[in-house]
């Protein structure tokens, strides 16, 4: 069994390698159009570069240079106290452990939840499967803002509001659709004879998922981990509507917070909105192979 | 025995129970796939569902949270259709968004999926550039492009300044703030760029060769093979992008509230004011099943209109 699963990973990987980025055979572009293109992927990086640019240099600028034409690129003096003071004015130290809170509970949740499910609708057979996931990809096109006033009342009615349950609880009831699409085609990548060989070792269905298929789909579960990290953290619109008190806060509120007391201090809002970015720039240069994955499974197979 | 085998024959003929006799171990399968897909069907019937209908009910009252909900019929959706200039109005705040920045954004998607697919020096580097601000905080962006869009400090009319171009007031004009918010959406195509650029690495080698041997332009290999075979995921691309437009609602809340002069008040935005400002549950409700039936009503109308434009590889003939 052991072996088996050793050689379909490794299968596993090269085929997923192989798809990944091949080399563009195509085309033998002439040496005019290769410069033509470089020029144009460069010009293109430079302006998608320039806002984080101007974040950062405005961030570390005194007051009194960032009402200043032309602008300053490299500041002078570099004011580094100024992410101290913006850090400190605010309880960003608060808001950051909130999000970590409900950030990790939730992507637990969503790992969890969208791994068994995706598990039910890869390999389990059971009537009514085939309609049921039709139901699944279709609720991927609902907007959530029509059901976002009953649930506020139900919240409510729990004593829920200013508590993390309503940012948590949903992500241990099946997670997300998109999740759930990702790794149900995870699971139909992994060959049927896993879990034939396994049943006739007597493995029931749930050790078949917990042990056998589950390992293959590492790759796939990092992939879910890293969007439900990113979406989690990024959420908006939900805290603003189940957390008022400050103390509850997360960190896009506390960002929002912030401005409307310190609207003008551009300096201290551009070092808190860095700050406040950082650990997904962080994930992001760590994992960005399972970003393009993830964003090619879902996407090109939708 | 005969009227339980005819009983049996009727179910099967409806489709219903195929297995009709089903053996212990499909049976225990079948619960073993209810449990295992239960977290999520209990999910969407209170998550979803039940609030979904829920909603339709309180779009039928007049409810202020603290006090009963009174039933009011259809008053609500008369109210907003031919009464109130403000839902008028964010329905074509709404629409004009959608109708710039959903051709835009895929365009500009495509052409750098295109060119992030050409033998590159640094690919993966000017991917990453490209793809970044897509997955920075949607507040952390909207506080980056208020002090860009600085009409006098910002960099981007310091920049337009160079070119002796004297830049609008951008958000603090109600003429320029909705283009301002496209402009910045646009700066956030990377997640689109990596759906094409999987696409166009799914489309066989052989496609161009053959064009290349009948001599065909860059141009008509673009045409003819390039569009019709990345047809499903534009599809993809166009819904989902259709979809997120709509729902527009951090970028209007933070960097302009709605204004100047409702000039970006979003469908969003004015559902969570009439909710969650004002206390008009009944009201927001009926503005959010128009939300609701609307993007239905233009998913289905792009996916039915796919048959017509979608090429699926089964049906490859004469590319």
């Amino acid at each position: 069994m052991s072996a088996l699963q050793v050689l379909n990973w490794r299968e596993y990987r090269i085929m997923r390698t192989t798809i990944s980025w091949p080399s563009n055979r195509y085309q033998l572009l002439s040496w005019w159009n290769k410069v033509l293109i470089h020029i144009l992927a460069l010009t293109g990086a430079v302006v998608f570069l320039i806002p984080f640019l101007w974040m950062i240099s405005t961030s570390l600028k005194p007051i009194e240079k960032i009402f200043h034409y032309p602008p300053q690129w490299i500041p002078d003096p570099i004011l580094w106290r100024n992410y101290t003071e913006a850090l400190t004015v605010a309880p960003f130290a608060l808001y950051f452990r909130n999000s970590v809170l409900v950030t990790t509970l939730s992507v637990v949740g969503q790992i969890a939840s969208s791994a068994i499910v995706a598990y039910g609708f890869a390999r389990l057979r059971f009537p009514g499967r085939d309609i049921l996931f039709i139901v699944l990809l279709a609720t991927m096109m609902l907007p959530w803002q029509v059901t976002m006033i009953p649930l506020f009342i139900l919240y409510r009615n729990l004593d829920w509001i200013n508590t993390y349950y309503p940012l948590v609880v949903p992500n241990y009831l099946g997670g997300n659709p998109f999740f759930i699409f990702l790794l149900r085609q995870f699971f139909l990548t992994l060959p049927l004879e896993l879990d034939e060989a396994a049943k006739l070792d007597g493995c029931g269905p749930f050790r078949i998922f917990w042990q056998i298929l589950l390992p293959l789909t590492i790759p796939g579960l990092t992939t879910v981990a890293i969007f439900s990290f990113l979406w989690n953290w990024n959420e908006f619109l939900w805290p603003l509507i189940v957390l008022n008190d400050i103390d509850t806060w997360t960190i896009p509120l506390g960002l929002n917070g912030f401005r409307d007391q310190y609207g003008t201090d551009w300096n201290h809002l551009m070092a808190a909105s860095f700050v406040a970015s950082l650990p997904v720039i962080l994930i992001f240069f760590i994992f960005q192979g399972y970003f393009i994955q993830g964003i090619a499974t879902t996407g090109a197979k939708g | 025995m005969r009227t339980r085998q005819a009983v049996g024959k009727a179910i099967e003929d409806a489709g219903i129970g195929k297995r009709r006799r089903m053996s212990s171990i499909a049976r225990k399968e079948a619960l073993a796939g209810y449990l295992a897909i239960s977290p999520w069907l209990l999910g969407f019937l209170i998550f979803q569902l039940v609030p979904i209908l829920a909603a339709f009910y309180v779009s039928l009252t007049e409810w202020r949270i603290l006090t009963t909900p009174e039933f009011i019929g259809l008053r609500n959706y008369d109210k907003l259709l031919f009464e109130d200039d403000l839902f008028w109005q964010s329905i074509k705040v709404t629409v004009v968004y959608v109708i710039f920045r959903v051709p835009f954004s895929a365009m500009l998607s495509l052409a750098l999926a295109m060119l992030m697919n050409q033998q590159l020096a640094g690919r993966r580097l000017f991917r990453t550039i490209y793809y970044l601000p897509a997955v920075i905080p949607l507040v952390a962006v909207s506080m980056m492009w208020i002090w860009i869009f600085n009409p006098d400090y910002g960099v981007l009319n310091s920049g337009l300044r160079l070119f002796g171009i004297d830049g609008p007031q951008w958000i603090f004009s109600s003429r320029w703030a909705l283009p301002a918010l496209i402009i910045m959406s646009l700066w956030q195509v990377g997640a689109g760029m990596v759906i094409f650029l999987a696409g166009l690495q799914g489309i066989p080698t052989h496609l161009y060769e053959a064009a290349l041997i009948d001599g065909a332009t860059a141009w008509q290999k673009f045409l003819r093979i390039t569009l019709p075979m990345l047809s499903p995921v534009i599809l993809f691309a166009l819904v989902m992008n259709v979809i997120g437009s709509f729902q527009v609602f951090t970028q209007a809340y933070i960097m302009t509230r709605g204004g100047p002069g409702n000039a970006t008040l979003f469908l969003v935005l004015y559902i969570y004011r009439n909710a969650f400002e004002w206390f008009h549950m009944g009201y927001a409700s009926a503005l959010a099943w128009l939300l609701f039936l609307v993007v239905l009503v233009i998913s289905l109308a792009l996916l039915r209109s796919s048959g017509r434009w979608v090429h699926y590889e089964g049906r490859i003939g004469g590319v």
